[in-house]
């Protein structure tokens, strides 16, 4: 009996870590460089006997990504013999970018989005008041300034460079 | 009346503020002023909705257990207007830029303290919703600040017409904070806060910007109420009237 648990408890530890490094397969739709291990979504990954479950968080409320987010997990283990996994959602706590791993930070720079700077600096009511030297992602300045705090997606603000010109996609601290 | 149909009403007027309201927002999208903004009031319009999701979810939830078996969807498209409980300030109709502008801000620098309140409080979903929503809340007071300051001590063009939406918008205001029995119920429970501290933080947040923005804060005068125990102005109809039209028209039709 001891021995059957144990090789159960043994195939569920090799099976999150499986699970883990499938998740490396999906990626963030609208961010499509990010997966979703790099973005810090992906809170918990369970596995009881043959059931497989993933749990996320979305990074805004509104976030239209999430469905498809789901959808890709669901396709991406389904492929490899996990047909059954249930993904769950949770809001608490709270994603914030500082849950974005480095490796994630480095590809958005080269993907040309600036990343989130460190959560210390991060915005408060009070107007006007700017996130300090927002590097850009091309040339590598902090010569830059804000063209409008909401970009293409509710993670993003839209920056410009002062000196390459160029204008760039910083993705927000939250 | 039981504890659940406080906790529902309260849960569904929090849904419907910010669904009314993120409705009203998404009318400009492809009609902003310049590209920038059409872009950003479409997006505090999806943070919103989304949060409107979260409570409905929640609602609907409530609804099941309490043998109603409400859906979320349902609960957005098949109620008539007088089972919706969001403020009046959130359904009125979006005029300039201006008037859109200080109807956020003005709900913002609600919506700020509210959801600090609800993230602290005893209910464990309301709180995991308001600890989410306060984050973007926060950045949609930052942003409809500036823009009440930049209209407000702008232009003549701009400034008047900051403050004809003031005069059309002031006596929407303050039923914000005039709390009806479920509010009370949820203050008392320690789920939602006192509404009656919130008013003066939501007073100090609107005096300084006002201040910034030349804007004088207007003297104290008779507050409109009702939205929040479903007696609505007419503009609720002509939300709901193109909001639900599909599902009414097709009952379940999904893509």
């Amino acid at each position: 009996m001891r021995m059957v648990m144990e090789h159960q408890h043994d195939s569920a530890a090799v099976s999150v870590a499986e699970i883990r490094s499938l998740l490396k397969e999906v990626n963030d739709p609208e961010v499509p460089v990010l997966s979703i291990l790099d973005l810090g979504i992906v809170r918990d990954i369970k596995v009881v006997g043959d059931t497989v479950e993933v749990v996320i968080t979305p990074t805004y409320s509104g976030c239209p990504a999430m469905d498809m987010i789901r959808m890709d997990i669901a396709a991406v283990l389904g492929r490899h013999g996990y047909g059954n996994a249930r993904i769950t959602t949770v809001l608490s706590p709270a994603w914030t970018t500082e849950w974005m791993s480095q490796e994630g930070k480095d590809k958005l720079k080269a993907y040309g989005i600036a990343p989130p700077n460190p959560l210390q600096q991060v915005c408060h009511v009070r107007p006007f008041q700017r996130e300090e030297a927002v590097q850009c992602p091309h040339c590598l300045s902090y010569h830059t300034s804000l063209i409008s705090e909401f970009g293409s997606t509710a993670c993003k603000a839209l920056y410009r460079c002062e000196d390459c010109k160029e204008p760039f996609d910083y993705f927000k601290c939250h | 009346m039981p504890e659940s149909a406080f906790l529902y009403q309260y849960v569904l007027h929090l849904a419907d503020d910010v669904l009314i309201l993120g409705h009203r927002n998404s009318e400009w999208t492809g009609h902003g002023p310049i590209l920038e903004q059409d872009i950003a009031i479409s997006n505090i319009a999806l943070d919103l909705i989304g949060q409107a999701r979260n409570f409905y979810q929640y609602a609907a939830q409530l609804s099941t257990e309490g043998g109603i078996s409400a859906t979320e969807d349902g609960l957005a498209y098949l109620r008539d207007g007088w089972d919706f409980r969001n403020c009046l300030l959130t359904e009125q109709a979006n005029g300039d830029w201006a008037k859109t502008i200080l109807r956020q801000f003005f709900f913002s620098a609600h919506q700020v303290d509210l959801y600090e309140r609800l993230a602290k409080g005893s209910d464990a979903t309301l709180a995991a919703i308001g600890a989410k929503a306060y984050k973007e809340a926060v950045y949609h007071l930052r942003w409809s600040s500036e823009w009440v300051i930049r209209l407000g001590d702008g232009t003549e063009e701009s400034r008047t017409r900051m403050v004809r939406a003031l005069n059309e918008l002031w006596e929407f205001t303050g039923e914000m904070h005039a709390p009806v029995p479920y509010e009370l119920w949820a203050a008392g429970s320690g789920i939602g806060p006192d509404l009656s501290l919130l008013r003066l933080q939501w007073e100090e947040r609107v005096r300084n910007i006002f201040d910034e923005a030349g804007l004088a804060y207007p003297s104290a005068q008779w507050m409109q109420t009702g939205g929040k125990e479903g007696r609505h102005t007419e503009q609720l109809g002509y939300i709901l009237a193109e909001m639900q039209f599909l599902q009414r028209a097709y009952p379940g039709c999904e893509w």
